[in-house]
């Protein structure tokens, strides 16, 4: 017998056991791609990629991270002076928290863009924005593990804003810290959650999330219904299977992404001071606060709505109504789908208006990114004002422009568009 | 063999609505013990007990800053020139009079203290808990060209006067809270507790 039939033969003794070629070829080999997927579509591949760094490096972190008040700091100077490369695995995990947040708004701006949120992905699109969420969750968590001052007051600061909720606030917040001030019991929980909760949550969704994009298939940057015209093996013709057309793609991709990742890495591993802030190399103190903290690059947009509602209303508080914009400019995403009532799912078929506020939203986005970097001016915090209008404006006015514009007509094929 | 009993739908939806309750009621008492489980702790709450602080070194317009619960609390020896201010100029301030519930009511006066002349005030930020910075002296300052003295918080630019009480238009909501203390002797102050009286 040769190797070969003698694979095949144990093959067999698996699949009549379990369905491994069958699942295998369903959700990779055979995957039907469409074959006019763009640039954007790679984006989810590199996610899956970076997910998995993550959870090798943290893995690697965790064996020499201590999570008390009194050794966490000195622990991770520990890792990056005495740990053989424990320098290499924090800067790649470090700089993996940033690649994630930064791949994860192409690939959500990739589904705003050809509307791969509308019917039938809406809960592709959920699955997905959940997805974000834990990752918010597990960077702000993962930020505080060091515990220098940055650590400290972000922490302090996030916790707090639960606080401004009327009435049961400040018990809510005491709850969560489980101190009347953030300390090392703090810190531990947030441990807990960074190295367990979190990351078993954000595997399941992610399963679930590809899941279900492989029960309903891949979008297009056209949104063309590749499932119209199919061939006499039910395969729509307007696809190719994963393997080997879009691997190929996406195996490149993942060379352009690793020369950079590791340019920043081993070239500009706290990047500027945007991937570590050098003010985190103090250890914390609960006594002082340094002059100057920000948050993130990837929280500043929600940071500088927080901050541009400064007025009380409706005898609510300037503090919680900020906190609810802020937590209403995340959670808006999840209704995307049913906000957008036009016909096609592309923006290049849709109309002006479509393509006006979409671009509002971009120009919102990133003014609002460095708004929440800087501190606040009087001009500043008029902007950010109207930038924060001009975020939700895409969301709200959505039911209306969508319905109001004239839109191109849908190609029934690919090759038509 | 007994006779089988007709099919009874609303027999069965009772049954079964009342078992999903009682299930869920039982949900709800297993979470208890892991929803307490994240309040403070005991030894949190021990760490809560009252600081004696010895104030007799303290100088007029010097500040310390002591730990009560691992939050600062300012101890500022008021100069009688400071005094002054705290009890004429209120015009920027939201809540001259201390109306809103932010210090024990023996502290509800001009400024702020039990003891005249000793404020005591929790360092913590109203708006979302950063520690304000002390900046005593009236002058220029970055953040108001017209500075009567007082603290203010590097976080989101909250102002306070001497005494904690905040600007108005800014983002902090309340005044500095002032933690129940009383005074065991001229040069013992106690943080954490009213004292007997």
């Amino acid at each position: 017998m040769t190797t070969e039939t003698r694979a095949k033969k144990f093959l067999g003794w698996v699949d009549f056991r379990f369905p491994l070629t069958e699942v295998f070829e369903r959700h990779l080999s055979k995957y039907p791609a469409p074959t006019n997927l763009n640039i954007w579509y790679l984006f989810g591949f590199l996610l899956i990629v970076v997910l998995a760094m993550q959870i090798v490096t943290g893995l690697w972190l965790m064996m020499n991270y201590t999570n008390s008040a009194e050794e966490a700091f000195s622990s991770v100077e520990y890792i990056m002076r005495d740990v053989e490369y424990g320098w290499l695995i924090r800067y790649m995990h470090a700089a993996g928290a940033s690649a994630f947040f930064a791949l994860i708004y192409l690939h959500m701006f990739r589904g705003m863009m050809y509307g791969s949120y509308q019917k039938p992905r809406e809960l592709i699109w959920l699955g997905g924005w959940f997805t974000y969420l834990i990752l918010m969750a597990e960077g702000f968590t993962g930020y505080v593990l060091p515990w220098g001052q940055m650590s400290f007051w972000a922490a302090q600061v996030i916790i707090s804003l639960f606080s401004s909720i009327p009435v049961v606030g400040e018990d809510l917040a005491t709850w969560i810290r489980g101190d009347y001030l953030v300390s090392g019991i703090t810190l531990s929980r947030l441990f807990a959650f960074h190295v367990v909760l979190l990351p078993i949550l954000l595997i399941a969704i992610v399963f679930f999330h590809i899941l279900a994009l492989h029960e309903i298939g891949s979008n297009n940057p056209d949104g063309i219904d590749v499932k119209k015209h199919l061939d006499e093996d039910g395969v729509p013709l307007d696809t190719k299977p994963f393997f080997p057309y879009d691997i190929s793609h996406d195996i490149f991709a993942l060379g352009v992404f690793l020369i950079i990742f590791c340019s920043v890495v081993f070239f500009f591993p706290t990047g500027g001071g945007y991937i570590i802030e050098y003010v985190n190399y103090e250890p914390a103190n609960p006594l002082s606060t340094p002059a100057h903290i920000v948050p993130s690059w990837y929280y500043t947009p929600f940071y500088a709505m927080l901050r541009a509602v400064d007025f009380p209303l409706f005898g609510l508080t300037a503090k919680f109504l900020g906190f609810a914009t802020m937590m209403a400019a995340v959670a808006i995403f999840a209704v995307l789908p049913w906000l957008d009532r036009s016909p096609v799912k592309s923006i290049k078929y849709k109309g002006i208006l479509s393509k006006i506020f979409l671009g509002i939203f971009v120009v919102s986005f990133f003014a609002l990114c460095y708004l929440g970097m800087v501190p606040p001016t009087e001009i500043k915090a008029l902007l950010s004002k109207i930038f924060t209008v001009g975020y939700f404006s895409y969301f709200l006015l959505m039911p209306i422009y969508t319905r109001l514009e004239k839109c191109k007509p849908v190609p029934e094929r690919v090759a038509d568009a | 063999m007994q006779p089988k009993s007709p099919p009874n739908p609303i027999r069965r939806q009772l049954l079964t609505s009342i078992t999903s309750l009682l299930g869920f009621v039982g949900v709800v008492f297993a979470a208890i013990p892991f929803l307490s489980a994240f309040k403070p702790s005991a030894r949190a709450e021990a760490a809560g007990a009252p600081v004696k602080v010895n104030i007799s070194n303290l100088a007029q317009g010097e500040l310390m800053t002591v730990e009560w619960r691992g939050m600062p609390v300012f101890v500022y020896k008021v100069s009688n020139e400071a005094q002054n201010v705290l009890s004429s100029d209120k015009s920027k301030l939201a809540d001259p009079n201390s109306a809103q519930q932010q210090q024990p009511d023996y502290a509800q006066n001009d400024t702020r203290s039990r003891k005249k002349g000793i404020a005591v005030l929790k360092g913590v930020c109203t708006h979302l808990g950063c520690a304000p910075k002390f900046y005593p002296d009236a002058s220029t300052q970055d953040f108001d060209p017209n500075w009567q003295g007082g603290f203010f918080c590097p976080c989101h630019g909250s102002k306070f006067d001497l005494a904690g009480r905040v600007y108005a238009n800014v983002p902090a909501p309340t005044n500095l809270e002032v933690p129940p203390h009383y005074f065991e002797s001229d040069s013992t102050l106690v943080i954490g507790s009213d004292g007997a009286s």
